[in-house]
């Protein structure tokens, strides 16, 4: 287990601001990886509200909204948008913004979270290899996200 | 959870799984094939990994391998996949002139080997599956695919970029093969114990990562995890030396060094 994670949360919240696709996956992993589950896609094309559950159509344009995650900063909640099974915005509903240090951080971080998050899906991978993460690590990784989103 | 029934000219159904196994999470990607038949080599496919880790596990006492370790178990008496292994990792040993090994500190230590060859296993048993059109296992970032994942697509593989964390370094494509896998070792590395043959110590390295690209991830896992403790000089000669093999290695100047054949494969 990677020791940042637990005992520097600001080095940590401040390194997401510099990261590509973690920063997808710090948003996407709003969706409980304790028990993996069979997912099966394509699912038809629809709005999907509040379960943030994945799964893709090859075709049309679906929306799903995450479960609100309780950070240690405070709720995080997006919205990503798929079409033609691939992503294509990523939406943040909240975020925390309590104090003003909250806001200068958001006010960088997000966008380019977003931005990254879309650069890593236009290059339209189906997996990623890398240095061996922990169960752990794999809940902040890309593939995390690949697996739960079903893009 | 409905099965969804797809138009056969369109794209093929998908069934994905994430299993958590050996410390780190497989995921699994399958397109096409009859839903029973998918559904039951799947379900076969991680039985298998459970049961390899409690056989090959050196975290617990009671695995297979860490009593044959001890001597309290003959070869014989375990699991066949245990002298298989053993085998493979012999030969990953005279290949890579004791760069890769199966023993630690004097001890059997096969956890560098096993992943690798349990995640080649699972993708192969998914792909014996009827009507499957691809399959892609990843096992903690070490990935085996067959086939492709739809029409007219290849399987895309981001090699992640060890210096910046969520980017990626490269792509690699599995265009015009139908099999083809992707090992990444790097400073991360869990449970391969990577030791200089020459000296018995730790290895010096002056690199980050290396990734090959290769048909079978049970080669291409231990000769990432060699040239990785060989160092960009050596590891590369080695890496070109190998047939089939490409690969891409990242120092921890931040230089990418490739084999010359690594461009033909890159998406």
């Amino acid at each position: 287990m990677h020791p940042l994670k637990k005992n520097r949360p600001l080095r940590r919240i401040v390194l997401a601001s510099a990261v590509t696709a973690s920063g997808l996956v710090l948003l996407l992993a709003l969706k409980p990886h304790t028990t993996p589950a069979i997912a099966v896609a394509p699912a038809p094309a629809s709005s999907n509200s509040g379960t943030g559950s994945g799964g893709s159509s090859t075709t049309g344009t679906k929306t799903v909204t995450g479960d609100t995650a309780q950070t240690q900063w405070g709720p995080v909640q997006v919205k990503i948008t798929v079409k033609s099974g691939k992503l294509t915005d990523v939406t943040v509903l909240q975020s925390p913004s309590e104090n003003p240090r909250d806001q200068e951080i958001n006010s960088y971080a997000l966008p380019e979270l977003k931005s990254e998050a879309l650069a890593a899906q236009s290059a339209s991978i189906d997996t990623v290899s890398g240095a061996t993460y922990t169960s752990d690590g794999y809940r902040q990784s890309l593939q995390s996200a690949l697996d739960s989103a079903g893009l | 959870m409905a099965d969804t029934v797809t138009d056969p000219a369109a794209a093929p159904a998908e069934l994905r799984h994430a299993e958590e196994v050996m410390g780190t999470v497989f995921s699994f990607d399958i397109r096409g094939g009859e839903p029973e038949a998918v559904r039951t080599a799947l379900e076969q496919a991680v039985a298998q990994l459970h049961r390899v880790n409690e056989v090959f596990s050196t975290y617990r006492d009671d695995s297979q391998v860490s009593r044959l370790a001890r001597g309290d178990l003959t070869l014989a008496e375990c699991d066949a996949d245990v002298a298989e292994v053993l085998e493979l990792g012999a030969e990953a040993e005279r290949v890579s002139a004791g760069w890769f090994s199966t023993t630690y500190e004097g001890q059997l230590d096969p956890t560098g080997i096993v992943k690798g060859w349990a995640a080649e296993r699972a993708a192969e048993l998914i792909a014996a599956a009827d009507g499957v059109s691809g399959v892609s296992v990843n096992g903690g970032g070490d990935v085996q695919m067959f086939g492709t994942p739809g029409p007219h697509r290849p399987w895309r593989v981001g090699v992640s970029d060890p210096l910046r964390p969520g980017g990626l370094a490269a792509v690699i494509s599995a265009a015009g093969v139908d099999e083809l896998a992707v090992a990444t070792s790097g400073t991360a590395e869990r449970g391969a114990h990577i030791v200089d043959p020459s000296t018995g110590k730790s290895a010096v390295t002056d690199l980050v990562a290396v990734t090959v690209v290769a048909p079978r991830l049970t080669w291409a896992d231990c000769w990432a995890t060699a040239a990785f403790a060989m160092g960009s000089r050596e590891g590369l000669a080695w890496l070109e030396s190998l047939p089939d093999v490409e690969a891409l290695l990242i120092t921890a100047g931040d230089e990418v060094r490739c084999t010359g054949g690594l461009a033909a494969r890159l998406g």
